[in-house]
């Protein structure tokens, strides 16, 4: 599939994650997430930026653990868990958040 | 949440009216050429492919005279029917075993017996089409590989070889499953199934040791790389990652902290599963578990524990000392792996570790057997150790236990609906259905003896029931590790 972003084709696999990483926009995400059903909030965006920030120190999303505990440093203890990323990211916070956020799909027993 | 509609739970699961073709639809990506480059499959359907699939079966029938009775011993009794959770959740009469592996079988009789090749129309066989090579994409996708339907069977046909079997001809014909083949080009390249690199692996590690040192006051390390420890842990990537999977990470450190035993996971073998067995390779498993012998080596340990995959442990238990034996430079007193389960009922029974089972007075919990360790394994050294281990671990943690109905558990344990390499979001419809009969079973005790937790060891197992739960109205959270369990009810610092 193929997202379109100011009049580009911005290529994604099957499963809607772009196969080019340097593809991803601000403009894109909105899109992407859009297609996920999902409104774009501040909260959000808070999510995205910090997957993509660890991403490009590490190479790989973080863990859901270490996801929630620098969200819930950020925006208070009160958001740091499961259930606050799951009802930002309805299909859960490793997948739908990563394909937003323009990164690879975490694979594996998860 | 996608619009997919589970079925309703009742008191029991009926046997369903049949809906021909109801699952026809329903199949995984494809592996991309470059998925199937990196195991050495063919990238795309070869032109003679027909000619390659029945040479791959014959050899396969030649390697493996349990494949050839398999294939030649059904006599369509029907007993393995409705034993299938697949079939009871999908009601397409393709998910029946017999039918799903005769999908193989009538091929198989065409060409390798010499009724199917005079008279074909005689006794079900029938040329393999395409149509046929995609039947068996669909179906063969459609099976966990959870062999309850084979406890019942009277000839002991072990389905999941058939399966087994079917995906690897298509693999030789350059048809390939994308969730399995892209794991295993990741395992091969970057040491496990989630992809995870060393630093990352290191920098999620050292935040697991503040978050036990905040919640304890304690120091209790995950090291990782350490020559010399005693004990190499082989656990799925998953517990680095997921939840509820890492609070039972965060259980085996305890139990090891606790007892004193040095331990250490390795950067390079930094994964348990071995998705190979789930696509019949028997080349790739080799290889996915020569990374556990060598690391074993590289870290001079005496012993290698295997955390919670089931899958991890059948291959372990059983294929290991063939595919890497003999691992003869382990403790002798500890000659074979061993499940974290047994290592934690060990150290409980000869109180090396306090407990404070009142940690889980909250909790009514359950148990879930997955399928690849109940059926295909044991733990310690009584016999159904595999059932009883895990249980006297819960029992000796929480006060509160409680079983599912007797026919959904031990031998003849219900898969999760996500087994065997089908754990993959383009399969979530098949995953919703297939959990119907573990649901019931589950709801039945919520309902009925107020159980608010089902405990599981499998990382499969543990990831499909928090993903396929709120289909069924059943909250995600009560899925948690036998190792929280245990890590919750641990008293830390306080050994005598």
């Amino acid at each position: 599939m193929a997202y379109e972003v100011d009049g580009k084709t911005i290529n994604a696999d099957e499963e809607g994650y772009i196969i080019n990483l340097a593809d991803w926009s601000e403009p894109l995400a909105a899109i992407i997430a859009k297609s996920e059903g999902l409104e774009m909030t501040p909260n959000h965006w808070e999510v995205v930026n910090f997957l993509r920030e660890y991403y490009n120190e590490f190479q790989i999303a973080p863990a859901i653990r270490v996801l929630t505990k620098a969200i819930g440093k950020k925006l208070g203890p009160d958001k740091g868990n499961n259930k606050y990323l799951y009802d930002l990211f309805p299909y859960g916070p490793a997948k739908q958040a990563c394909k937003v956020a323009g990164l690879p799909k975490p694979t594996g027993c998860i | 949440m996608s619009d997919i509609k589970a079925p309703v739970l009742q008191d029991y699961v009926p046997i369903p009216e049949l809906h021909p073709g109801a699952m026809a639809g329903v199949k995984p990506f494809k592996a991309s050429a470059e998925h199937q480059a990196a195991l050495g499959f063919p990238g795309t359907l070869v032109d003679d492919w027909k000619a390659v699939a029945i040479k791959r079966l014959g050899e396969l029938v030649d390697g493996s005279r349990a494949l050839k009775v398999y294939l030649d011993s059904c006599v369509k009794c029907g007993a393995c029917t409705d034993k299938c959770h697949y079939f009871l959740g999908t009601s397409d009469p393709r998910n029946m075993p017999v039918a799903r592996q005769d999908l193989l079988r009538k091929v198989y009789r065409r060409y390798f017996t010499w009724a199917g090749r005079l008279f074909p129309w005689l006794v079900g066989a029938t040329d393999l089409t395409e149509d046929v090579l995609d039947s068996w994409y669909t179906y063969y996708h459609q099976c966990s590989q959870c062999r309850r339907c084979s406890v019942f069977c009277p000839f002991g046909i072990d389905t999941a070889e058939v399966s087994m079997a079917a995906r690897e001809i298509l693999d030789s014909v350059g048809v390939g499953q994308k969730y399995c083949n892209e794991i295993l080009g990741k395992v091969h390249k970057i040491g496990n199934n989630l992809g995870l690199p060393e630093p990352a692996l290191r920098n999620t590690l050292e935040g697991l040791e503040e978050d036990v040192k905040e919640a304890t006051g304690v120091d209790v390390r995950f090291p990782v790389d350490v020559v010399g420890a005693e004990v190499l842990l082989i656990t799925p990537s998953a517990d680095f990652f997921a939840e509820p999977h890492i609070d039972g990470l965060i259980g085996y450190a305890k139990v090891f902290h606790q007892a004193g035993i040095s331990w250490t996971v390795s950067s390079q073998a930094s994964e348990a599963a071995n998705f190979a067995m789930f696509i019949g390779s028997r080349e790739q498993m080799q290889k996915v578990a020569q990374r556990v012998r060598d690391a074993a080596i590289a870290l001079k340990v005496k012993r290698i524990v295997v955390g919670e995959c089931g899958h991890a442990w059948r291959v372990a238990y059983a294929f290991w000392s063939t595919l890497i034996g003999p691992l003869d430079f382990l403790d002798p007193r500890y000659p074979r792996p061993q499940h974290i389960c047994e290592v934690t009922e060990g150290l409980i029974a000869r109180g090396a570790l306090k407990l404070d089972p009142s940690a889980n007075d909250d909790k009514v919990v359950t148990f879930h057997d997955s399928c690849n360790v109940a059926r295909a394994t044991r733990m310690g050294d009584r016999p159904g150790g595999q059932f009883t281990v895990p249980r006297s671990v819960i029992r000796s943690v929480c006060a509160h236990f409680v079983d599912m109905d007797p026919a959904t558990i031990g031998d003849r344990t219900f898969c999760c609906g996500g087994g065997g390499g089908l754990l993959t979001d383009d399969l979530m419809e098949l995953r919703v259905k297939g959990a119907l009969p573990r649901m019931q079973a589950l709801d039945a005790v919520v309902q009925g003896k107020k159980v608010t937790h089902m405990a599981a060891i499998c990382a499969i197992c543990k990831t499909q029931f928090s993903k396929v739960m709120p289909y069924y109205g059943l909250p995600r959270e009560m899925v948690i590790s036998v190792h929280q369990l245990v890590g919750d009810a641990i008293v830390l610092g306080a050994k005598e």
